[in-house]
This record gives C-alpha cells, structure tokens and sequence, in this order.
C-alpha cells in the first residue's frame, strides 16, 4: 500500500497526488513513469512522475480526471493509500548535451513536461516553454514553468488567458524569428504532437514526443503499447515512452487510443453514479 | 491384481456446452475410488520406465502404489520428494510426451492415468492440511529471487526449507507468473497457485510486488546495496512475437499475453472488472501450442460464436496438450489446420474487418524435423473475423539482461547458466525456467528453480568455509 501525502487540486479536472513510495523514489528520472491500482479490483493505469523527492521518498503525480479510474483515484484523500504503484517504468528522457530547446505542453501533458523542462533548465540549458489550454480555469503549473524556463508562453483556445491560439502558432513564431532549439519537446494530446510534428518537419528541428497509449503491464510483456515508428513497431512502455516525433505514425496511435471508447463511457458514467456525481 | 483395463478411468469433466460458457475448471478430479481403480492398473514395473520420461523423476509405481493401498498422503509425500507443485504439474504437464508416453500400458491400451493420479493426491493432501507449517531455523543468509513463476517459487521455497532468509521480486502486482496471467482459471485455478505461495509465505518468505528488478532496483544494487549474497533470474519469457504482416496494429488484434492478461489477471471476464475486452464475435488465434488453445477456450467463454484456431502445419504437429487439443475441440473451437495468416484486413472503422489466410502444404522436414509447410499459390481466402490473437511464442524479456553488466545471453535473449547448477556468467547470480530455455514447460521451470537452488546453497555454504 502506498500511502498519499499530499494532494492538491490543480484546476476542476487535474488532480496533483504526493505519494509515499521509497522505491520508486529512488530511482526515478524525468520522462518516466509509474503504474497504478487504485483497489484490488482496480485497472492498472499509467502516470508519469511529475516531481520525485529522492529524501522523502515520494513521488508525485498529476493526473487529469477523464474516466472511471482517475475518478476513482480522485476520490482518495491525503492519508488514504493507493493499492498498487510500480515504478519508474520506461526510459529517462535524453537530456545531455541540450543547450537550447522548446518544450511544448498541450493540457495535462505540462505535467508529463514539466519535469523535463525543469531538469534541462537545472543543467544550464535556455529553455523556451510554450503551454496550451482550452481556457484560463485548466491553466496549471504556471509558477513552476516560470521558474523552469527562460521564456514562457500560454496559449488558450478562447483567448481567456495568455494569447488566444495554439501551441503551434507560438512556436512557428519564434521559429520564424530565428530561434534555433537543439531539440523542441512536445507533449499533449496525439493531435497535439502530431501537428507540432509538421511544423518542426519543415522548419528541420529535431522533435520528441511522449506517446501515451494504452498499458496494462508497463514491463514489455502484453504488447498493447505498441505503435508504429519509422515503419517499426516498438513497445512504448519498454522502448519509450519518448520517440522521435517525426517518425510515429499518429493516425494508428489515435485509433488505437479509442479502442475501448465506448465501453469507458459507461464504466465512467457506473462510477460517477457511484460518487452520486454528474457526469461532466 | 493388477487392473488389466485396456483404458484409463475417465476423468469426470464438466459437459463442453455448459463449460465453454463458464470459467470454472473443466476436468473435475478422480474421486477416491476412480483413483484407486486406476492406481491399480500400475504394474509397478522393474525398470519404470515412466520415470525416465518425468523431467523430475518422480517416482511414479511408488506413489501409484501408495495411492492403490489408500494412503493418499504418503503418496503426495513420495512426490513432494522431488516435485513442488505437484497440485500444477497433475493439471498442465504434457504428459503424453513424458511420463505417459513411457508407459508399459500403453503399449497394448492407454497408459495409466499418471498426471490425474498425481493431481488426485495432490488435491488430497490440500484438502486434508496435516499441521502447520513448521519455520525452519534461519541460517543468516539471504538470497533474492527475481520472477514468481514456477521457477523462482520453486527456488525460493527449496531455500527457505534450508533457513535462508529468501525475497521474491515480482513486476506485476500479483505473484505466480504466467501461472496467474497466461493459464486460464478453468484449467489451473487460481487458489492452487495461491496455495503455493501462502506455503512460501508459511516459510518466511517474502514477496515484494510491484518490483521491476532493472527499472526500481538493478541486480547488482541487490547484491551489493542489499546484502543479497545471491540472486536467482526467473523472469521468465514474456516478450510476445509478432507476424510482422500488415494490419497487425489495428483495433482487435491482441498478442496473445494481453488477451490473456486482461482476462486472467485483470478478470475481465467478471462483471465488476474495470479493465475491458472487445465484445467480439468472430475470433481468429493465431498459432497452435497451449497459448493459442487457453487464447480460443477464452474467446469462447467470453461469448464469441465462431473461434478459429489458424495453424500453419498439420494436427499431428501442434504442440499443445493433447487434452487442451480435444477439450478445445469438444467445446466447439474450429481448427484451420495448414493455413497461413498473410495479413489483417481492415474495417472502415480501422478495427479488424478479416484476415487473408493461404492454404499450405507439408514439404521436406526442416531443422525441427518437422515437415516444412509450404504455401499453395493461388489459394488465398479472407476468413471473416473480428479480432485476431497473435499466439506464435514469446521470448526473454531484455530488461534485465539490458540492466546488468556482464550477464552473458545467447543471440535469441536466453541467459547462458551451467546446467548442473544454474550459475550464470556472474558469480553468485543464478537463473532458470523460460528466461534460460525460452517459452517452455512449468515442470522444466520448476526443475530449474531446485538446480539453482542446489547450486546457491552449495556456493554459500562453500564461500562460509
Ligand atoms: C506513459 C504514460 C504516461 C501518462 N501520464 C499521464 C499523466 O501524467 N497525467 C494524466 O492525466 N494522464 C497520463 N496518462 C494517461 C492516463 O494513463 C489515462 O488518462 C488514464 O489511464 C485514464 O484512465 P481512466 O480509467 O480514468 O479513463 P478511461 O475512461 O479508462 O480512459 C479515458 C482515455 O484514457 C486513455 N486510457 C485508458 N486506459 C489507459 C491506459 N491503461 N493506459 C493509457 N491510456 C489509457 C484512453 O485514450 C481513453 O480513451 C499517461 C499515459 C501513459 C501511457
Ligand atoms: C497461456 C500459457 C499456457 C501455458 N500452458 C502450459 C501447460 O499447459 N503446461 C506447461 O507445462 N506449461 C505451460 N505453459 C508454459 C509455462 O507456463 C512456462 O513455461 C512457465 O510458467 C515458466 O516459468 P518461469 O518461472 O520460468 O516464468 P514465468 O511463469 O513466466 O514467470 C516469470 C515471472 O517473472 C516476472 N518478471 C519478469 N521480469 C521481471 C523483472 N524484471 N523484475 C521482476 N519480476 C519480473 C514476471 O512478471 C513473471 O511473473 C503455458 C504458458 C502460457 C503463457
Ligand atoms: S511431474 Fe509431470 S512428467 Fe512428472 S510424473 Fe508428474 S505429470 Fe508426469
Ligand atoms: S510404466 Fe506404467 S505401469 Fe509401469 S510402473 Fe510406470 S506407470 Fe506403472
Ligand atoms: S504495456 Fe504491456 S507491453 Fe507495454
């Protein structure tokens, strides 16, 4: 059992969780992450390691409420424990050698970002961070951006906050301004990473994204997690979670990411019954 | 005097259109007189020739013997000698190709019943618990056992017996291995594995989940951070193979491990279970061992009307089961023999819509010694399915080797050992079971897991001296 220490919410929907895991802890790395049981009855679900404190031996999470688990996940409260949490799973990021990048966030993949962001910033590294969201109430984790980068730049659909567009506007600015990145890093929903994929294509920057498909082991053991990149498939939770964002076949990701849709729906809409709450 | 029955009793099963319905065991167990009449069918041989073909050598007439005079106990004692999940090996060893197959009774009829005899005094003795387990004296050593398949519950508990202080690392949040995620319930229930490891933890052992030996904690760190003195690796093989065809990446089209995975260790097939499968209707498994025939008997239990078994050589060479085979067909699997999945079709909604399949023939024998099947030009057909299991083998997961320095493999992922003691490259570090031989048998796994065992203990006690 691995109990929570912390937990504080982000916006309505994203949920930042500390919890005790001496373990994992102690080994954990920028762009890994972990896998979760809420219960013994539970769905394993993946969540990046947002911050780890090797001292404390905690681990924190950032986790967007989207279906039935992170629901259920949400209703614990500091002091309660999570059933099942394995980790650090998947490879680090690659962060030597980077003297200038962008790191591109799309919602909750700020959180999945962040750590990345802060890590490159810390080896003296200019980092320039460009985060979208559908509106100011979902902004999260400005403070810590800031702190981690050089430049900052939100961006909302609305325009409630920041300037009113997409991540791929701000970043083909400041690439058209001369701004020349290592690397540019991009992480957010497929559709997301795909078209800031496209951009850097043309512009011939070198691009990561962090694909999040569906897992069930996380240990390179069932092969759910497979996707195609550069016409090979590779076992994201083995192999990645990091590739080359220019090589991944976003289409087959997003259609696999919808297998299990509408059977979801429904076990959301079971558990939000269950905590008497409207579906949202 | 002996029984002289040309057949074997029968083992009293559930009827294959109730059981393909559910996920409770299929084959029921011998009663006590079942037992006993099949018992006395035994010749108890001179030279036992059944015995040489037990990777373990149990010793067979003994047992039987014990078995036909009632003392079910001493039975399960003479095969606790030197099996230690003989309640698993009774229900899923092959025994048609080992103990059995050496039968002097099969020469002029069915050999005797030896795996059913093995279960039935397996079951008794877990029916009949004599006594608590009694903690043996600790000898201040420790040693970490990697993987909780048969292999490392083996090894782990041969060591506790002997007073060290042993901990199991397991990945998944549940321990016994493919045990637990690839068998199905309806042919090894769970609480039998669940026995086994409440016996380990009986004995001191502990067994740490949610672990993964390379990712949360490196081999070495065990043995030089940890105080481990030894290490034993029966990770197993995991790693599930593909067809490399195209459409092999679109929706409904499951490595046999996920499928069964979800299943068995995520119990989708309970109401309640939070992790999903497809409500398919038409499925196609893909290969023809015990995975492909657990993957089919699954798909069928989970309400599918057609459930194809693609095989691309001839009945006499699947290797699964014999029973599995029979069962699978009594429930109503089809088996397209001497056929070859080309690719996976899609629909327009990028799920499975069908998968082209050609015709093949038996040519020369190759290097298995199996005659090698080769394509029939001209005979391609699309079987109308909706998802299709990939069953064609696994091999060792790379993790581990990829995580310590030193550890010598073989080209294909296994881990080089001494056969006479499982010691690999790296003193002090020992493996067996599927992570050495490649996807294998639970017996060999187990067999594996005593050697290491042996082995650790002699290099400890030697390195005291
Ligand atoms: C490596 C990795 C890191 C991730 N990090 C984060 C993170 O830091 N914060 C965060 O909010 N989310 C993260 N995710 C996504 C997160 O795992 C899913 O949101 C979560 O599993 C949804 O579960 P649910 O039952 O609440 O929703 P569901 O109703 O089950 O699913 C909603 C959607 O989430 C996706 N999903 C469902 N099950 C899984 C699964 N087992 N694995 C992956 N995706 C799934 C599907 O696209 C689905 O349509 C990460 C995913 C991966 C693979
Ligand atoms: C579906 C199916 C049906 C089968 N049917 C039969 C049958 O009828 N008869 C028969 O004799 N054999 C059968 N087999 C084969 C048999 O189950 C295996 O040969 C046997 O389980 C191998 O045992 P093992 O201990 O080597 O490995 P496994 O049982 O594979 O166990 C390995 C364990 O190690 C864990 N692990 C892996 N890597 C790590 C790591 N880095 N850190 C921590 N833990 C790790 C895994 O999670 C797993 O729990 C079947 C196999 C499958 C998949
Ligand atoms: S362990 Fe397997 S091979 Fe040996 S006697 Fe039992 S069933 Fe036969
Ligand atoms: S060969 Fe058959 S009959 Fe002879 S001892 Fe072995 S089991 Fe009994
Ligand atoms: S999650 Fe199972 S192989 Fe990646």
């Amino acid at each position: 059992m691995y109990k929570i220490i912390k937990k504080k919410a982000l916006n309505p929907t994203v949920t930042l969780m500390e919890v005790d895991a001496p373990f994992v802890a102690r080994k954990a790395e920028p762009g890994q992450f972990i896998i979760l049981r809420v219960d013994a009855d539970g769905e394993r679900i993946p969540l990046t390691i947002a911050d780890f404190d090797r001292e404390k031996g905690t681990i924190t999470i950032i986790f967007q409420i989207v279906g039935a688990t992170t629901e259920k996940l949400n209703h614990l409260n500091e002091g309660d424990s999570i059933h099942d949490f394995v980790g650090p799973l998947g490879v680090a990021s690659h962060t030597e050698g980077l003297k200038k990048v962008a790191v591109v966030g799309g919602g909750v993949g700020c959180a999945i970002a962040y750590p990345i962001a802060k890590k490159i910033h810390a080896q003296g590294a200019e980092v320039h961070s460009i985060v979208g969201f559908r509106n100011k109430d979902l902004v999260i984790l400005e403070d810590e951006f800031r702190k981690a980068s050089n430049r900052y730049f939100v961006m909302t659909d609305d325009g409630s906050y920041g300037e009113k567009g997409l991540v791929t506007d701000a970043l083909k600015k400041l690439l058209d301004a001369g701004e020349k990145y290592d690397e540019v890093i991009a992480i957010g929903p497929l559709i997301m990473m795909k078209f800031v994929s496209k951009l850097t294509k043309e512009y011939g920057v070198k691009t990561v994204v962090s694909m999040n498909p569906i897992m069930i082991d996380g240990t390179g053991m069932c092969g759910g997690c497979r996707l195609t990149v550069g016409g090979e498939t590779k076992f994201a939770c083995v192999d990645g979670p990091d590739f080359d964002g220019h090589k991944v076949d976003y289409d087959e990701a997003m259609a696999r990411a919808a297998i299990y849709k509408d059977f979801e729906r429904h076990s959301y809409e079971e558990t939000c019954n269950l905590f008497s709450k409207e579906v949202i | 005097m002996p029984n002289m029955s040309k057949t074997r009793n029968e083992m009293p099963a559930q009827a294959p259109d109730v059981r393909n319905k559910n996920f409770k065991e299929v084959t029921l167990g011998y009663s006590e007189e079942q037992a006993i009449d099949e018992a006395q069918r035994c010749l108890n041989c001179k030279h036992k020739p059944c015995i040489s073909g037990c990777p373990v050598q149990i010793n067979i007439p003994a047992f039987i013997q014990k078995i036909s005079q009632g003392n079910y106990e001493e039975a399960y004692q003479v095969i606790s000698l030197t099996s230690s999940l003989p309640a698993v090996c009774g229900r899923v060893c092959p025994q048609e190709a080992q103990c059995e197959k050496y039968c002097v009774r099969g020469i002029k009829g069915e050999s005797v019943g030896i795996g059913r005899l093995e279960r039935f005094a397996a079951d008794w003795h877990n029916a009949h618990p004599v006594g608590k387990i009694e903690r043996p004296e600790p000898n201040g050593h420790k040693v970490a056992v990697v993987g909780s398949g048969p292999a490392g519950l083996t090894c782990a508990g041969d060591l506790a017996k002997k007073g060290y202080d042993v901990t199991i690392y397991e990945a998944l949040h549940l321990a016994g291995g493919v045990l637990v995620y690839g068998i199905p319930e309806f042919r090894l229930p769970k609480s039998i594995v669940q026995k086994e490891i409440d016996t380990l933890q009986g004995l001191g052992v502990t067994i740490s989940t949610n672990t993964v030996i390379g990712r949360s904690i490196s081999v070495e760190e065990l043995m030089k951070e940890n105080g481990f003195e030894a290490v034993f690796i029966g990770s197993g093989a995991g790693l599930p193979r593909f067809m490399n065809i195209p459409g092999e990446n679109l929706n409904g089209v499951y490595s046999a491990n996920e499928f069964l995975t979800r299943i068995n260790l995520m119990k989708s097939y309970q109401e309640n279970s939070a992790t999903p499968i497809l409500p398919f209707k038409k499925v196609a498994v893909i290969g023809g061992g015990n995975v492909a025939m657990d993957a089919a008997r699954c798909a069928k239990r989970l309400g599918a009307d057609d459930v194809y078994i693609v095989y691309r050589r001839s009945e006499e060479e699947l290797p699964a089961r014999r029973e599995e085979v029979e069962h699978a067909k009594e429930e109503g699997i089809i088996f397209k023999l001497l056929n070859n999945p080309i690719e996976i079709l899609p629909n327009e909604k990028k799920f499975v819509g069908g998968m082209k399949c050609i015709e093949m023939e038996l040519g020369e024998p190759d290097a298995s010694g199996r005659r090698k099947p080769v394509e029939k030009p001209g005979s391609e057909f699309v079987l109308d399915v909706d998802c299709v299991i990939v069953a064609i083998g696994t091999s060792p997961n790379p993790l581990i080797k990829s995580t310590t320095n030193g550890l010598a493999t073989e080209k294909w992922g296994g881990i080089v050992v001494n056969p006479e003691t499982g010691q690999t490259s790296i003193e002090g570090v020992y493996a067996g079971g599927d992570a050495v031989t490649g996807a294998a048998t639970v017996i060999l796994a187990m067999g594996a897991g005593k050697t290491a065992a042996k082995g650790i203990d002699e290099y400890i006690q030697s390195k005291k001296n």
